[in-house]
């Protein structure tokens, strides 16, 4: 319906706003109440002294009454419809519910702008948040380095003299650019090797109980000796989610630290070695427990260093120990050819595989893994599974024994071109 | 009468170069190289043309564009946006912000100086 057709809306809404009668109205401005109702339904158009009349018996101007809503509510009003893709909203008669009900509209206009205005935010903090900070301000001073030189060796290369003041100076520029480009790449790949390195990681809160755990050594003496979670101090951690985090997987650990014991574990590993099926057999507890606490060990227990990843089965990482040499990505996204994905597809199937790391120094790594149900399977209940993966370096000795599966880290810094589980393409082969 | 061009840019060997290029074409540049006041700036500046960078110190050059297209002077004004991460998110969220061209670094000098000129022929388009 037209905006100008509603007249007679925005009267009717206005006399019962104000408690005026149909009648008394209708016999101030002079006219029958059967003719006023008809108006009030839009059933008769209405102009001219009329208007005027009832304008002033309504104490309104008549443009209040002829234009109603402002244009930029009913635009409003209109966008949200067109925004939701909703059928069940009537975006044909929105004036006549602007005019009839001006402060409900008023009301989802001013929510639709609020949703714009959330999700705006949540696109800003999504962009800040899913892009590792230490990477995007790397790679950005790599790539801004590359197009200064670029730029500036472009202009020198070009025939024909160039003033020999800007010649000068752009040959300083190339000569601080290829200085600066040497530093940042250098310091990229530092990085990128050094994934076990402490640096600030008090993103989300997964990533605050990661740094709070990395902090204690991965390794709770409090726990050890018997105590209860609230024996374990959680001061370091900021948020209330956090800890709450922090909360769930120290009971994990304090479970698994009853089950298997420190010295039990010392003297077990000694006889049966690092093998984690006959480890798990001599505890009667599941792989996934035994794993978790070999990656739990204090440091000189093992002959080497364990890492741990565990994920859900939308492969989201919930919870990571950094293994030298294992690139583990700070923001998920990680490699799907990783074990830790396959054994997603087979719960409760154990799966070992040799691999090395892509783009890397060559490392090999026996990862161990296994999906499982979390908790007490129920009747038409899909189970909740995760999956958890232990990974142990291979002794440089050994290294070359066997063929190790080639995996990455993650897509974007993944240099494997041919690869059939790629998501999207390398930040490195399209920026150098 | 002169072309204006404001350069918002921190890296100041890029900044040199395509002041360097488009000097020579005609252009008549400022740079700057703070995000935090480069609203301001730039409406202060009323130039033809912006070539803004994302990463920036202050502010992004996302945050950034968004407040331009918010406001009456400068919602219409050519923005050519440099930034060094050229995924198809980062160019999605750009295009919703408004931007006029998204060129991903390293680019070549006939790059800028293509899109530049594309830039200000669509705006002076009556």
């Amino acid at each position: 319906m037209a905006r100008d057709t509603l007249t007679g809306s925005r009267i009717r809404e206005r006399r019962l706003m104000i408690g005026l009668r149909q009648a008394d109205l209708a016999r101030k401005v002079d006219i029958s109440a059967s003719y006023l109702n008809l108006i009030e339904h839009n059933r008769r158009r209405i102009g001219g002294k009329l208007l005027v009349d009832i304008a002033a018996a309504l104490s309104v101007e008549p443009s209040m009454l002829t234009e109603g809503a402002e244009a930029a509510l009913l635009a409003t009003l209109r966008e949200a419809a067109a925004d939701a893709g909703s059928t069940a909203a009537e975006a044909d008669r929105v004036d006549e519910f602007a005019g009839r009900f001006p402060g409900w509209a008023e009301l989802l206009a001013r929510l639709f702008r609020r949703v714009g205005s959330l999700e705006r935010t949540v696109e800003t903090l999504s962009d800040r948040l899913t892009h590792d900070p230490h990477l995007a301000a790397s790679l950005h001073e790599v790539l801004s380095t590359a197009a200064a030189i670029r730029s500036t060796a472009a202009i020198l290369a070009e025939p024909g003299e160039l003033e020999a003041e800007w010649r000068d100076r752009f040959h300083r520029n190339l000569h601080q650019d290829a200085e600066r480009l040497a530093e940042s790449s250098k310091s990229l790949v530092g990085w990128l090797d050094d994934s076990e390195a402490g640096e600030d990681r008090t993103g989300v809160p997964v990533e605050q109980v990661e740094a709070f755990v990395a902090g204690r050594g991965h390794h709770f003496t409090e726990l050890e000796k018997g105590g209860s979670v609230a024996d374990v101090p959680l001061d370091n951690l900021a948020s209330g989610a956090a800890r709450e985090v922090a909360r769930s997987m120290l009971a994990v650990y304090a479970a698994d630290a009853r089950a298997m014991p420190l010295p039990e574990m010392v003297s077990a590993l000694d006889v049966l070695g690092l093998d984690p099926v006959a480890l798990a057999r001599r505890f009667g507890v599941g792989l996934p427990a035994m794993f978790r606490r070999l990656a739990s060990l204090p440091e000189g227990v093992l002959p080497h260093e364990a890492g741990l990843v565990i994920c859900d089965a939308s492969g989201s990482i919930l919870f990571r120990k950094p293994v030298t040499g294992f690139a583990l990505p700070r923001h998920g996204e990680s490699c799907p050819l990783w074990p830790l994905y396959a054994a997603l597809g087979r719960p409760l199937v154990p799966i070992r595989r040799r691999v090395s790391q892509l783009g890397r120094n060559a490392a090999e790594f026996d990862c161990l893994a296994v999906a499982w149900p979390e908790g007490m399977p129920e009747f038409d209940s899909d189970p909740v599974i995760r999956s958890v993966m232990l990974i142990l370096p291979v002794p440089t000795a050994e290294r070359g024994r066997q063929a190790a599966q080639p995996v990455g880290a993650s897509c974007r810094v993944c240099p494997r071109r041919d690869c059939a589980a790629r998501r999207e393409p390398s930040i490195l082969s399209e920026g150098f | 009468m002169s072309r204006r061009l404001l350069l918002i840019e921190d890296e100041p060997n890029i900044a040199e170069a395509i002041r360097f290029l488009l000097t020579r074409d005609g252009w008549q540049v400022e740079t700057h190289e703070d995000g935090a006041d480069a609203v301001e700036k730039i409406t202060a500046a009323a130039p033809d043309l912006v070539i803004l960078d994302v990463m920036l110190p202050g502010k992004s050059g996302m945050d950034i564009l968004r407040e331009l297209r918010e406001r009456v002077a400068t919602r219409d004004l050519p923005v050519l946006m440099l930034t060094a991460r050229g995924q198809s998110r980062d160019r999605d969220m750009a295009e919703k912000a408004g931007v006029s061209r998204f060129m991903t670094k390293p680019f070549s000098n006939a790059e800028v100086l293509t899109a530049v000129r594309d830039l200000h022929a669509q705006a002076s388009r009556p």
